[in-house]
Formats: structure tokens, C-alpha cells, sequence
């Protein structure tokens, strides 16, 4: 196992790009034949089933892709989308409880609990601490009385116990994505659990969860240095749009966050309209779409919600962030760009693919192998979304002795190199062929497949697109990358971030905490 | 944003298990989901690879799947990092990329970027603890260019210097970076503790060992290696027989594959006591409990995946009930008895918390453990690891591919073609008897280390509150990087 490699990039910006990176290309022979295979429904209720036949093994894998991620948190409730998406696994009215009905009673007051003591402790007189702490045992009690009812972890127990395999959910700024595989013959049941958890979410057990997601951003966010990094980058870039924002949360935010808050989020965007179902593997179509559609049927309908107002203006000042702390240096710029929607979508892709892809690619050469300055560099061409104006991101990890001015430079001179001068015959034929070749691979897997064809249906409407940007990937030219490298990558557009390398200035107390 | 890998299960509580008994009574068997049909399953007879056992002892697998244009194979070599010189520790990671970048006499590794990027395909090579790897993939029509210069690279490599250098560079990175990560950190020192920091599964490259190697010492480590029993498997849009003859060409004149030589390892385990890292830019402690594992070939195997499963198995097992669901002290938790294939892996139970619950957390986790051995097994458990891990056992070789991967390890580590048939029967039979006698004999509370990576300043109350005896202090500090900074600080 190679050890201690430097990771490519940041986690949570890996988390964010996969998704796009799995977009690419195909040849109309393979549209075809999923022509073919491929069967779509849109239910009364404005929800869309996509089924796939790949009868390979007696398994499925689905996809559920919910049009709303952690962008559509109101505001002061950050991290609201990624909080659902926990509650979500907590069961419904039918299943993780011992009598439902007593338990909604329990829950409401709970909800009754935790309004008063947040309303005293935000007391703008100030508040009695006698009286947080009478408020505090009130709602201790209350959730006392409501997990009597529950049966803790039944709903994932039901999936784990029918053989449920990758049973998990990612929560983007973009979207939310819940998944597992299963053997064939589960098909009806998996139905009549993510349904029912789709139209019949109850806040069970929501705020020790919010411990959980606490915990989960002090892992991913406060604990770690590239999250670190990545969240305040995101901050500085963004001076109005979400994706400015914590995808998991301000702490103050995320600590406050109640059952209610997440239920209304539901009820907003977990409606039929803002939701695409996508299953592959060994499943008729003639015989599953009768089933789902039964049970789907039961998500509540409704228009889809309004687009937000918020546009991000345009970028007049360069900005740079400077985090000085122990961990060793890395450098990464990033410059505005349009959304996947942009025809130039695939022109950054050609960017990205030609600047970073493997060891051919121009910064590693340049970088890497020739001047030997940094142990890794490459680019990405879009974070930390793809469904509004998002960030082209260079990224350098450098060698012990180099530092991140150098990371700077180097970068630009290749970027400068970009504008005047044609990218070489080979390498466009060589990201045309790697982005097919890319997409041809990604098509032998049912979870991959499943993810892909979801995202594309809700994105573009059509599952086809997955195929079809192949031809936009086709007519790309090197003069558009000349012109879109001149118009994106200037320094009026650009926010760059790096970690000075400065350990604390006192010895490290050493000794497992306080006596 | 994950909701988490679950590895560990909770201690059911009286007042849990009460609530349970009803799911599983009589009372309770029509519930809206067990009223719904699950039919027959799908036949399914999995696609075995064509095994070829050559004179020499080199064993072939060949695995068409003609539903995509593609071709890859691999060729899989005997010894890995746990057998370079300790003095040269890191070796065999520089050997796995300066191979493939120095590239073979007739192609440099550049030359070689430029053809294979340009078809989309690629090579690649890489070290592991037990074993180093040549691979290769590419589009059906180009499967025998690429092929070809595969074995050319197998059989002629030219370690180049400057590419030496160049891994150097990068495992020097790697290794003045080793801190950031406290994952890293964690699980780096936790080898340490259940092996030995000196031993072939704990020891870390240095900047001073790795600085050691040479162009040569790849080369020869190349010559020692590549007589051994090589594994070659190919997969893809293929013809078998014409894949075989080609096989056949390149590796029947070979000599006779020397044997692995055998292995005299002694695995002590940890010395049990608090161990703790201190990482003042974190408000989280990773908590890992660890001690010895145990070998796949131990016939208790079954049990104690059973017995893992219940522990920390899923969102229903004891330590995850517990830890994160009933308490909220964790989104990250799990463990279990991990068996290695040719040696003892390690016991874990893995806990990540907020600083100030460091204490609560792992009492809490010790909780769980202590159960495990005093609070019998139940049916109800055991059914229910039975369905988690027999209803999903199909997922094991649900691709062509796994079905190859799976052949091949079978092979590299001596074990038979039908162990995964025969393992899912030992499976099925566990009993309740089994899993608590499987818990008495291999957990063992008093013999693990508890090793704690936080932010001592925050952690309150301190880790003396375990009371289990004085805390030991790990330094992490890097042999050889200046302790003010790290590499590239610009101030």
C-alpha cells in the first residue's frame, strides 16, 4: 500500500467534485442500447423513475437525488439540508416506534421544550441561568418521555437485516443523495422504505442526532486542516451566494437547528417535482415500474420551489486568505465561472483534464518532474457545485523548502501559457479520448450508474445528456480555451488561499488534559 | 457529507432490549414490511476465471466480461514492504513509483505518459505490504500494444535516477506531512502499539531511510522479487484462448518460480495503558482501543465475524446504539477483530468525540467491550447478524471482477477456490454458544492500548480519570524536519 502519499485534494472538495467528474461522454451505439434498457416515468405527484436493466447479478443499486442541498438553508440555519438528511434515517410513523400516536404528543413537546429554553437563552435582557437550567431539565425530560417510544435504528436495520450493501446518503450544497444496493428479490420492500421515509419522515431522536452532526463537522471542518482551509476559501470567494457558506454548518447555526426548522425544509423540498429515483441492475421494468410507482405515489406533489434571488456579482477584487497554523503549507486559487449549464461547461473540463490530468499533464511536468517544486498539482473545474456560478480551483501541495509564492507563480505561468498560446493537436485528441474512455468505464457499475443517471435526469431533464455532451466535448477547440482561459483566469477574478507552516509558540502541553 | 462508516455496535441496555422484544414477538410479526413478498432470488452462478497453472508454478486467471471495451490485467509479486532492510524502510513504496516512471530500456517512463495517455490506457506499478503489482488497462483495440509494453516494463526496467529522486521527493512530502492528518496519526501509532515500532507491520519510512536507497537496491530488489510465484490475471473483452497462448509465451520459459519463504513473525501485542498524542489545532479526540487480531485461517473465524457484526456491525450493533445513537458522543464509530490473511491483523473499537467527552467516550466504548464478554449473546443478536451478513454475502461476488480479485487472493495466500462457499456454510452455522465462547477467548478488555489523539488542553476531565494507570506521551515530532517549521513555511 503506498504510504503517506500527499492526498490530490481536499476531501470535502473531493466529496463535492465527484459528482461532476463522473459527467462525460458516450457514443450514440451506446445511447442506444440504453435506449433500450432504460425506461422513465414521471408519477402524477411530479416524481421521476428512471429504470435501468443490467442483469448481471441478481442485485439493484438505486439512487434517490433530491433537487435541494445545504445552498437552500434559510438563512441562520446552515447545515439544515445536511441535518434532514440524518433524520431521514430515523424511521417514520410506521416504522421505529412502538405507538406512533403517543409519541407525536411526546414530540411536539419536546419541540414546546426546546422553544422555550432557546428563547431564554437568546433572552435579549439576558438570561436567568436558574432558569436555563429549569428549561434545560424540561427538555431533558421531554426527550426522555419520547424515546420510550422508539426503537432505535429500526428503519437501517430493516435495510442492513435484507441485506442492504453501501447503505449511506451524501448531503451536498447542491443536492442530497440517498443510496444502497440490494438482492433482486428486495425490490417492493426497498420501495416501501425510501418511500415511506421520503413522504413519512418524523423528527425522532433529531436533537442527539445534532450532537452527531456536531461531531461530524468538528472531524471534517474544525480538526482538519484542508477543511479548515476549504470552508474559510469558500467564505472569502463568495461575498453573497450560498456556496459561500458552510455546507455543514456554522456551529452556532448547526447547534441551534430544531426539529421544526427540519421538518419545514421537508415539507418544501421533498415533494415529487424535486425528486428522481434512479434504479440499475436486475429489474424488469415491466414488472418494477407497477411497484414503484404504487409506492412513490405517495410522496406529496407540489411545484417545484422558486430558484433563489441570489446571484453572485461579479468579482472585482482579488482576495487572498492566509491561515498560519501547524499543519504543512498548501496552495489553492480559485477563479469565478458559470454554471454547468454554460456551453463553456465542457471547455473548463478540457482546462482542468489538460492542466492536471495524470502525468502528462502540465503542471505536473512543469511542477512536478521539471522544476521539482511541488509534490502535487492540478486543477478542478468546478467547486463547490455545479448547479450555480461555481469556482475553477488550481491546488499545490509543496515540497519540504518550496513555498506557496512559488506554487503562485508556477501555476501562472502555465495559466499565462494557456491564453497565448494553443494548447497542442494531442493534447485536445488526448482529453477527448480519456473523457469517452472515462465515461465508457463508468458504465459497468450499478451504483455509479445509478448516481450518473439521476444527476442527469434532474439536472438536464434527460438521462441522455450523459451520453450526449459527448458531442460538446467534441467540438471543442483550442480557441475556445484560449478565450475562456483569458476571460476566467485574470486576478480581478481570483481568491487564493494557503497554510503557512507556524507551530504554536509555546511547548505543546503534553499530558492527556487537566489533572 | 456522509452520514459515516459504521464499524461498532452498542451495549443493549435493559431498557433497549425491553423495547426490542416486541419487534421480534409474535405480537408484532405483521408489521407493514413483513407483510411484503420477498421472492425467490434470481439464480445466479457466478462466472469462475479460467485458472492455468503453468509448469514453472505461476498460476493464470483469465476473466472475460464482454460488456465493456476494455482489457485489464495484473501481475502480482511475492514480498512487499514488511520484507525490505529496516535501515531502507520505504523502499518498497520508491520501487512501486520510480518503476513505473523510469519506464523500461526500449520506452522511458515520459515516453510512455505520452503513448498511454493518448489511448486512454494505463500502466501502472506499486508497492504493498506483502507484495508489489504491475497493472495495466486499455480500450479493446489496443489491447496487445498495451500488453506489450507491460511485459517490456515487467521484464526490462531501467530505474533512472532523476525518478528516484523524484519519489524520494514525494515520500519526503508525505512523510513531513504525516501530522496534519489525525486520522494518520491514529491509525499510524495504533500499528505501532499492537506490532511494535520496530516491526515489519509498524516500522515508518523516515527521511533518513529513504534518503538511503539507491537505484540499485530497486534494481535488486526487482531481481529478488520478480522469480518468485507470480499471479497474472486478465479481465475484459477477450478471447481466452488467444489470451492464453499469449500468456503462455511470456512466462512459460520462465524458471521455476521460487517458493514465498516462510514466515517466523512472534506478535506479543500491545503493552496495555493510556497512550496519548498530543494535537493542539484539533477540538476532537480519535480514540482507538487496540490489541491482536487474530488469522484467517483460525476455524473461530466465522464466530468472531459474527461476533463483530454484533459489536459493531451496522447502525443496530451495541457499540453504535450506545456510542452515537443512544449518547450522540460520535459520528464516527467502529471496530471489531480483524483477521489478516497471513498474519494477525488487530482489534480496534474506534471512537471520534468532542474533546471534553474523551473520557466519557472511551469509558462508555469500554462499556461495550466489557459486555461482550460478560453480557451473554442473544438469539435475537445473532439472528440478526446472521440476515446483515448472509443477506449481503452475495455483494462479495456480484461482478466479474470481484469474482477475479477474490480468485487471486485465494491463490496468493494459499487458500482454497471454495472458501468463500465453505466460509458462508461456517457462517450459517454459528450458534449463540459459539459467539459467547468466541467473545471469552478473543476479547480481551485488560490487554488492549488505549491510544488517544486530541488536544490536550481541552480534554476535561484529563485522561488520568480513566484511572487505568499513568498516561503515556507519544512524540510525534519527525526524525530530521526542523521543529520550528515544517517544510515551506514563508515567514
Amino acid at each position: 500500500m503506498p504510504r503517506n502519499l500527499p492526498g490530490r485534494l481536499p476531501i470535502a472538495m473531493v466529496a463535492f467534485l465527484a459528482l461532476f467528474l463522473t459527467c462525460g461522454i458516450g457514443f450514440s451505439q451506446d445511447l442506444k442500447s440504453f435506449e433500450q434498457r432504460i425506461t422513465t416515468k414521471v408519477l402524477p405527484n411530479g416524481l421521476t423513475i428512471l429504470i435501468c436493466e443490467r442483469p448481471e447479478a441478481p442485485v439493484f443499486a438505486y439512487t434517490t437525488f433530491v433537487d435541494a442541498g445545504d445552498v437552500n438553508d434559510p438563512s441562520g440555519e446552515s447545515g439544515l439540508a445536511h441535518m434532514f438528511e440524518h433524520l431521514a434515517f430515523k424511521g417514520t410513523s410506521q416504522i421505529g416506534t412502538t405507538d406512533y400516536a403517543a409519541e407525536k404528543v411526546a414530540l411536539d413537546n419536546i419541540e414546546a421544550a426546546n422553544d422555550a429554553l432557546e428563547a431564554e437563552k437568546r433572552n435579549p435582557a439576558g438570561s436567568d441561568p436558574k432558569k436555563i437550567e429549569q428549561l434545560q431539565s424540561a427538555f431533558n425530560d421531554a426527550q426522555k418521555a419520547a424515546q420510550k417510544y422508539v426503537i432505535p435504528n429500526q428503519f437501517t436495520d430493516v435495510a442492513e437485516r435484507n441485506g442492504a450493501h453501501g447503505l449511506n446518503a451524501s448531503t451536498g450544497l447542491d443536492q442530497t443523495m440517498y443510496f444502497w444496493s440490494m438482492p433482486e428479490n428486495r425490490l417492493e420492500l426497498w420501495a416501501w422504505l425510501e418511500s415511506s421515509r421520503l413522504s413519512d419522515a418524523v423528527p425522532r431522536e433529531f436533537y442527539k442526532e445534532r450532537s452527531v452532526v456536531l461531531e461530524e463537522r468538528r472531524m471534517r471542518t474544525d480538526s482538519n486542516p484542508e477543511g479548515r482551509m476549504f470552508e474559510q476559501l469558500l467564505a472569502t470567494a463568495y461575498v453573497a451566494h450560498n456556496y459561500g457558506r458552510s455546507g455543514v454548518g456554522w456551529p452556532s447555526e448547526v447547534s441551534q437547528i430544531t426539529a421544526s426548522e427540519a421538518m419545514a425544509f421537508h415539507r418544501k423540498y421533498y415533494i415529487g417535482s424535486n425528486i428522481v429515483v434512479a434504479v440499475v441492475g436486475d429489474v424488469r421494468a415491466t414488472e418494477a415500474m407497477p411497484i414503484l410507482e404504487k409506492y412513490f405515489s405517495e410522496v406529496p406533489g407540489g411545484p417545484k420551489p422558486l430558484e433563489m434571488t441570489t446571484v453572485e456579482p461579479k468579482q472585482f477584487a482579488e482576495k487572498t486568505v492566509v491561515i498560519r497554523d501547524p499543519s504543512q503549507p498548501l496552495y489553492v486559487e480559485v477563479y469565478h465561472r458559470p454554471n454547468y449549464q454554460s456551453p463553456d461547461d465542457v471547455v473548463y473540463d478540457a482546462i482542468s483534464d489538460i492542466m492536471s490530468n495524470g502525468r502528462v499533464s502540465r503542471l505536473y511536468r512543469d511542477m512536478v518532474r521539471d522544476q521539482q517544486i511541488a509534490a502535487a498539482a492540478g486543477g478542478e473545474s468546478a467547486a463547490p457545485g455545479i448547479k450555480y456560478p461555481s469556482l475553477f480551483l488550481f491546488y499545490a501541495y509543496p515540497l519540504p523548502g518550496h513555498t506557496s509564492n512559488e506554487m503562485a507563480t508556477a501555476i501562472h505561468k502555465e495559466i499565462d501559457r494557456l491564453k497565448t498560446t494553443d494548447v497542442t493537436d494531442a493534447e485536445l485528441a488526448m482529453y477527448k479520448t480519456r473523457t469517452r474512455a472515462d465515461l465508457l468505464r463508468g458504465l459497468a457499475d450499478n451504483q455509479g450508474l445509478a448516481n450518473a443517471l439521476a444527476t442527469y435526469q434532474t439536472r438536464f431533464g434527460d438521462w441522455r445528456e450523459l451520453f450526449r455532451q459527448l458531442d460538446r466535448v467534441d467540438k471543442v477547440t483550442k480557441a475556445d480555451i484560449r478565450r475562456v482561459a483569458n476571460a476566467t483566469f485574470v486576478a480581478s477574478n481570483r481568491t487564493s488561499a494557503q497554510i503557512e507552516t507556524q507551530m504554536p509558540a509555546t511547548p505543546a502541553k503534553n499530558d492527556g488534559g487537566e489533572k | 457529507m456522509k452520514i459515516g462508516s459504521i464499524v461498532c455496535a452498542p451495549f443493549v441496555s435493559l431498557l433497549l432490549a425491553a423495547l426490542m422484544l416486541p419487534a421480534a414477538s409474535p405480537a408484532q410479526q405483521n408489521q407493514p414490511w413483513e407483510k411484503i413478498p420477498i421472492p425467490p432470488l434470481h439464480p445466479f452462478h457466478p462466472q469462475q476465471p479460467k485458472r492455468i497453472e503453468l509448469k514453472n508454478g505461476i498460476v493464470l486467471f483469465l476473466q472475460e466480461d464482454h460488456e465493456l471495451p476494455f482489457v485489464s490485467g495484473s501481475v502480482l509479486i511475492p514480498g512487499g514492504s514488511r520484507d525490505e532492510d529496516p535501515a531502507k524502510c520505504g523502499l518498497v513504496d520508491l520501487y512501486g513509483q520510480a518503476w513505473r516512471t523510469s519506464g523500461s530500456e526500449k520506452m522511458n517512463g515520459d515516453a510512455m505518459d505520452d503513448l498511454l495517455e493518448s489511448k486512454a490506457a494505463h500502466i501502472e506499478t506499486a508497492g504493498d505490504d506483502d507484495s508489489t503489482a504491475l497493472s495495466w488497462e486499455s480500450l479493446k483495440g489496443d489491447t496487445d500494444q498495451v500488453y506489450d509494453i507491460a511485459m517490456d516494463l515487467l521484464f526490462h526496467p531501467k530505474f533512472n535516477e532523476q525518478k528516484l529522486r523524484l519519489a524520494q521527493q514525494q515520500e519526503a512530502t508525505g512523510i513531513v506531512r504525516r501530522n496534519d492528518d489525525v486520522n494518520e496519526i491514529a491509525g499510524r501509532e495504533s500499528d505501532k502499539l499492537v506490532y511494535g515500532a520496530e516491526s515489519p507491520y509498524g516500522r515508518q519510512p523516515e527521511l533518513a531511510t529513504i534518503a538511503k536507497v539507491t537505484v540499485a537496491d530497486l534494481q535488486a530488489w526487482h531481481d529478488r522479487t520478480i522469480g518468485g510465484k507470480l499471479i497474472i490475471s486478465v479481465s475484459g473483452d477477450f478471447d481466452s484462448a488467444a489470451m492464453e497462448t499469449k500468456l503462455r509465451a511470456n512466462f512459460e520459459g520462465l524458471p521455476q518460480a521460487k517458493p514465498n519463504p516462510a514466515r517466523h513473525e512472534v506478535f506479543p501485542g500491545p503493552t496495555p495503558g493510556v497512550y496519548f498524542v498530543n494535537k493542539e489545532d484539533v477540538n476532537q479526540s480519535t480514540v482507538e482501543i487496540v490489541g491482536l487480531g487474530t488469522v484467517r485461517h483460525n476455524p473461530d473465524v466465522p464466530s468472531i465475524a459474527m461476533m463483530n457484526d454484533v459489536f459493531a456491525g451496522g447502525f443496530a450493533s451495541r457499540l453504535f446504539q450506545r456510542v452515537r445513537t443512544q449518547l450522540g458522543l460520535a459520528y464516527e464509530v467502529g471496530g471489531g477483530l480483524a483477521f489478516g490473511w497471513d498474519h494477525p491483523a488487530t482489534f480496534g473499537a474506534v471512537v471520534v468525540t468532542k474533546s471534553g467527552t474523551t473520557v466519557d467516550a472511551i469509558q462508555q466504548t469500554y462499556k461495550v467491550l466489557d459486555g461482550l464478554v460478560d453480557q451473554p449473546f442473544t438469539e435475537e443478536e445473532l439472528k440478526r447478524a446472521k440476515d446483515n451478513i448472509l443477506n449481503s454475502f452475495l455483494f462479495r461476488y456480484d461482478t466479474k471482477g470481484k469474482v477475479l480479485a477474490q480468485r487471486v487472493r485465494l491463490e496468493f495466500y494459499g487458500y482454497p477456490p471454495d472458501y468463500l462457499e465453505t466460509y458462508k456454510a461456517a457462517l450459517e452455522k454459528v450458534t449463540v454458544a459459539d459467539l459467547n465462547s468466541a467473545a471469552k477467548k478473543y476479547i480481551h478488555p485488560d490487554k488492549y492500548a488505549v491510544l488517544v489523539v486530541g488536544n490536550g488542553s481541552e480534554i476535561k476531565p484529563g485522561l488520568d480519570e480513566l484511572k487505568m494507570g499513568p498516561v503515556h506521551n507519544i512524540d510525534i515530532t519527525i526524525p530530521g524536519v526542523p521543529a520550528a517549521a515544517g517544510g515551506g513555511a514563508e515567514n
